[in-house]
């Protein structure tokens, strides 16, 4: 049986943007400390596709092979996180991250560990910010790092298939003075999408119904 | 004469937010809205704003940028970048145009230091 499709209205959306905007900015603050340089990123950009159209839509932008920091989180709401970016990128993000002095075979040697790190700052930053505002906690798997296209990148156990639809949240991310980009994206089943949107009730109720009169 | 803010938020609910916030330190001032740069552009230029609270991370041109133009159009106004994006670059290029910068999420005792400050400025000045 499918879940009931639930569908955000204007304000659930601008909330969980919003949630979502404070989060990765948080933790591009954090990643900002590692590396010593400035991050940019986009205004976040939220959508329930079906599954097949979230891969589509990093597939069609990225003809490179991508490399991603995967991390699932469970509790309140569930879903996977993911940072992902062209595995030409890599080495340089390592780079960025460890510091220019180490030689090109010590930086190889320590790549997946400090790609996983990378990911676990942004990743697990964004979502603690956002469970915080929602006055909810949520666990974190390990941060796994995953090489391949959106298909294998996106895989998303095995009871949704191609059509099912899923919320499917993405924020651009790059350095400002390095060759570096890539992506932070967010999946999460309708289940999960359902819980989320009555804590995004709750949110929107906190911070409007605070004993403080509303604007005219 | 009764002083009035302009909040730009791309996010709605962030402009109530600012709103509450704005209102419950100065209930007599007037708020106006705007949810981009342009719009922003559009409703300064009618002339009746007096300090404006911008957020950064919006769709067209960012809050820094706004900030920028609206410095060059009027080198005395109170302006404040919003973000929880406290990369020191953005501060500090808040601070490069004379704006103030305040933390996300907004709350009363974050805006506290840029409103009263305007609140002063704009007495003194006026």
């Amino acid at each position: 049986m499918a879940a009931a499709f639930v569908k955000l209205s204007e304000i659930e959306h601008d909330a969980l943007t919003e949630l979502v905007n404070i989060g990765v900015s948080r933790s591009a603050a954090g990643l900002r400390l590692m590396v010593g340089e400035e991050i940019l990123l986009s205004v976040p950009s939220i959508d329930v596709v079906s599954h097949k159209t979230a891969v589509a839509l990093i597939g069609e932008r990225e003809g490179d092979e991508l490399i991603a920091v995967r991390q699932d989180f469970a509790g309140a709401f569930s879903g996977r996180a993911l940072l992902i970016f062209p595995q030409a990128n890599s080495l340089e993000l390592v780079r960025a991250v460890v510091g220019d002095e180490m030689s090109p075979e010590d930086i190889a040697a320590i790549e997946k560990e400090a790609l996983a790190e990378t990911g676990n700052v942004i990743l697990n930053g964004c979502l603690a910010t956002m469970a915080n505002m929602l006055h909810r906690s949520l666990s974190m798997s390990l941060p796994e790092v995953l090489r391949g296209d959106g298909g294998r990148l996106f895989e998303f156990g095995e009871h949704l298939d191609d059509d099912g639809l899923v919320l499917f949240l993405y924020i651009n991310f790059a350095m400002r003075d390095r060759d570096i980009r890539g992506y932070i994206a967010m999946l999460m089943d309708l289940p999960s999408l359902a819980s989320l949107r009555l804590l995004i009730g709750d949110f929107i109720d906190r911070v409007m119904n605070e004993d403080i009169p509303i604007a005219v | 004469m009764t002083i009035t803010v302009l909040i730009v938020d791309d996010s709605k609910l962030a402009r109530i937010v600012a709103a509450k916030n704005i209102h419950a330190l100065q209930p007599d001032w007037n708020r106006v809205e705007a949810s981009n740069a342009d719009e922003a552009l559009a409703v300064v230029a009618d002339g009746k704003i007096d300090l404006a609270v911008l957020d950064y991370n919006m769709p067209g041109k960012n809050g820094l940028e706004l900030a920028a133009e609206l410095r060059t159009l009027y080198p005395t106004m109170p302006l404040a970048v919003i973000t929880a994006n406290v990369q020191e670059e953005i501060i500090s290029r808040a601070r490069a145009v004379n704006a103030t910068f305040v933390a996300k999420p907004v709350t009363e005792d974050a805006l506290r230091g840029f409103i009263s400050g305007a609140a002063l400025r704009l007495r003194t000045e006026g």
